[in-house]
């Protein structure tokens, strides 16, 4: 059973970072739907698999009788699937929102916040230039 | 059971809601500054709580360790909710007059709220998958931050900021169901012990890496760093100031406690790696830095840089090491906050933050001149500053090892780091302003100016008094430090037994 969802644990994170490679900021999230759940089967597998045990205390008892399934990672899986899809919600209408501000979402194309503009490589005014208060220096006058 | 401990958490989820609710009425905004100034007092209370007691412990609904959500507070942890307060304290007084009506109406002083709050748990957490969450806290309240108004610039940085940030979350959480699967326990305290009852430990060393990618984006070391200098820079300047102190501080916050009290077993190995990748971080910061022309910019990958020399006092991993990345987090908050904030003024005053169109701040306004070259010297290293002790601290403790490449690549760095505040200085301050605008503070409007001006004439404050008084913060972090180093006190309060 273990080495059954080792597998398709394997797969599933395979699969999901074959998407994340894309360019398209949308299949990207995709992937990484696909990975939060395959993190989740790794919580769910971390605390054992018991088969047909549930953790269920009798009448009378204080504690759980005999062998029981681990409730633990169950109540972690809980929390983190919540968080998950509050984020995944999040973030689809953050891209969703980008592609209709910025019409892509191809995060080659998306170069406002850092553009490939030269003059932002340009490293002139350094205090050095022509003392002029009129005309500061540009970097281009400063030769760099 | 100690309330003080909850106190840094509920209060800012109490304000957030308060502050929500009335958030189209001028209130909204005054509820959050009586909201925070409650948290920075109930955050000097807990400081002064640790500072008599040692180690306080809270367990929620009295579930004893191992089995419940321990919080649990050190002198690391304490000093960096106060740190938190503070940088808090003086975020929501500048947002005052930064953050226009629009963006308050869409819960802007709450978000900032429900970011504290997250910032607060992650410190005070004493169990693992607890802390994951008070990152996700965090990380939500950061991204509706970030892209909080929605221009161009801030979906396009928002967009690479979130993606980057839940990879390392999904890192995170996988690091602990791997430990959870061998060790069977999640509090920090408890795993301190159980880690020394595996078998494998080979498999704990590459859990340990894992946590070390999941906390190396948090804390934007090199190679991880790329989401920060694409998102820094586009939201609002009070924003900006916030995460630049705070957000990647959680990151080496994390680092620090998970390679002291769970992942030492392996020091040759973990901390090694650790050690090359601060110093590659370093480097890659300062040289980013000169190569940008933006006033935020060159201040985003300053960040980076510093990051470096906190992940190097860890990785040294001395007594002295410590006790430079204790001082050197509380120092770095304060100073680049500060220096957000100058630049937003800048701003305010100068109409860019582009280099190429700033000009004439020191003949016009000198006061912000000098409250400038305060936090930039400090980063840079000058005495008396508070920087100059945190840079000496680290560098000794290089020295003392022997380490001479790396206590020489960190003294470049230093000199590379005035070389970018000359930079800012002679492109901002120095000439007159490209457009023949006379930038006055003078020309602000009385409420503005005082909202403006107040956190960042504190914040300097605060740094001289550290840089002229440094014996009790030295000190404060020497303990710190120790405490660290053997953990014994931290478990034995926690789990309630002598390990």
């Amino acid at each position: 059973m273990e080495l059954l969802l080792a597998i398709t644990i394997g797969i599933v994170v395979a699969t999901s970072v074959y998407l994340m490679l894309d360019r398209n900021a949308l299949r990207f999230l995709f992937g990484l739907v696909l990975l939060s759940n395959a993190v989740n089967l790794i919580i769910f597998a971390g605390g054992r698999l018991t088969v047909g045990a549930p953790p269920l205390i009798p009448d009378g008892a204080y504690a759980p009788v005999g062998v029981v399934a681990n409730a633990l990672p169950q109540a972690l899986v809980l929390t983190a699937i919540v968080i998950g899809f509050g984020l995944l919600a999040f973030t689809l209408a953050l891209v969703y929102r980008t592609f209709m501000t910025l019409g892509t979402v191809n995060s080659d194309e998306m170069r406002i916040a850092e553009p490939r503009d030269k003059r932002e490589l340009d490293t002139g005014r350094l205090g050095m230039g022509k003392a002029d208060p009129e005309h500061p220096a540009t970097g281009q006058e400063a030769g760099i | 059971m100690s309330w003080l401990l909850v106190y840094p958490i509920v209060i800012p989820l109490m304000t957030a809601v308060l502050s929500y609710l009335f958030r189209n009425t001028p209130a909204g905004r005054w509820i959050a500054v009586a909201g925070t100034a409650a948290l920075l007092l109930a955050s000097l209370l807990l400081m002064a709580d640790v500072l008599e007691h040692g180690v306080v412990v809270a367990q929620m609904s009295n579930w004893e360790a191992p089995f419940g959500i321990t919080l649990a507070a050190d002198l690391l942890g304490a000093v960096m909710v106060v740190i938190t307060a503070i940088t808090g304290m003086a975020t929501v007084v500048y947002s005052l007059s930064d953050i226009p009506v629009r963006l308050e109406r869409m819960g802007y002083y709450a978000l900032l709220q429900i970011l504290l709050m997250g910032v607060c748990g992650a410190f005070l957490t004493g169990d693992l998958f607890n802390l994951y969450v008070w990152f996700e806290v965090m990380l939500i309240a950061s991204f509706g931050l970030l892209v909080l108004g929605g221009n161009r610039e801030q979906l396009d940085g928002g967009i690479k900021y979130v993606m980057l940030n839940l990879v390392s979350t999904i890192m995170f959480l996988t690091g602990i169901g791997l430990l959870y699967g061998i060790t069977g326990t999640l509090n920090m305290a408890d795993l301190h012990l159980a880690v020394r009852e595996v078998q494998n430990q080979g498999l704990l060393t590459t859990i340990a890496v894992m946590f070390m990618v999941a906390f190396g984006v948090k804390a934007a070391l090199f190679p991880l760093f790329f989401w920060l200098p694409a998102s820094y820079h586009t939201p609002p300047v009070a924003v900006s100031a916030i995460f630049a102190g705070l957000l990647t501080k959680v990151g080496v916050y994390s680092l620090i406690r998970c390679f002291t009290l769970i992942f030492d077993q392996d020091v040759g190995f973990t901390h090694t790696l650790l050690l090359w990748l601060a110093v590659i971080t370093m480097v890659t910061g300062v040289l980013g830095a000169a190569a940008m022309n933006d006033f935020r910019r060159i201040l985003s990958f300053h960040i980076i840089s510093q990051i470096g020399y906190m992940v190097l006092g860890l990785a040294i991993f001395t007594p002295l090491g410590l006790m430079g990345a204790v001082f050197y987090l509380v120092h770095h908050i304060i100073v680049k906050a500060n220096l957000f904030f100058v630049a937003g003024v800048a701003k305010r005053i100068g109409g860019s933050t582009d280099l190429s169109r700033l000009g004439g701040l020191y003949a016009h306004a000198p006061l912000l001149a000098f409250l400038f070259l305060i936090p930039a010297f400090s980063l840079a290293g000058f005495p008396p500053l508070s920087g100059f002790w945190a840079k000496y601290v680290v560098v000794k403790a290089a020295l003392d090892l022997e380490m001479w490449i790396v206590a020489g690549i960190s003294l470049v760095v230093g000199l590379l780091t005035i070389f970018s505040m000359t930079k800012i200085w002679g492109a901002a301050f120095w000439p007159a302003h490209p457009d023949g605008i006379k930038p006055r503070l003078s020309d602000l409007p009385m409420g503005d100016r005082l909202a403006l001006m107040l956190p960042i004439i504190c914040l300097a404050a605060l740094t001289c008094i550290i840089g002229l008084f440094p014996e009790p913060f030295v000190q404060f972090a020497e303990r710190s430090a120790t405490q660290l180093l053997d953990p014994t006190e931290y478990i034995t309060t926690v789990l309630g037994v002598q390990p």
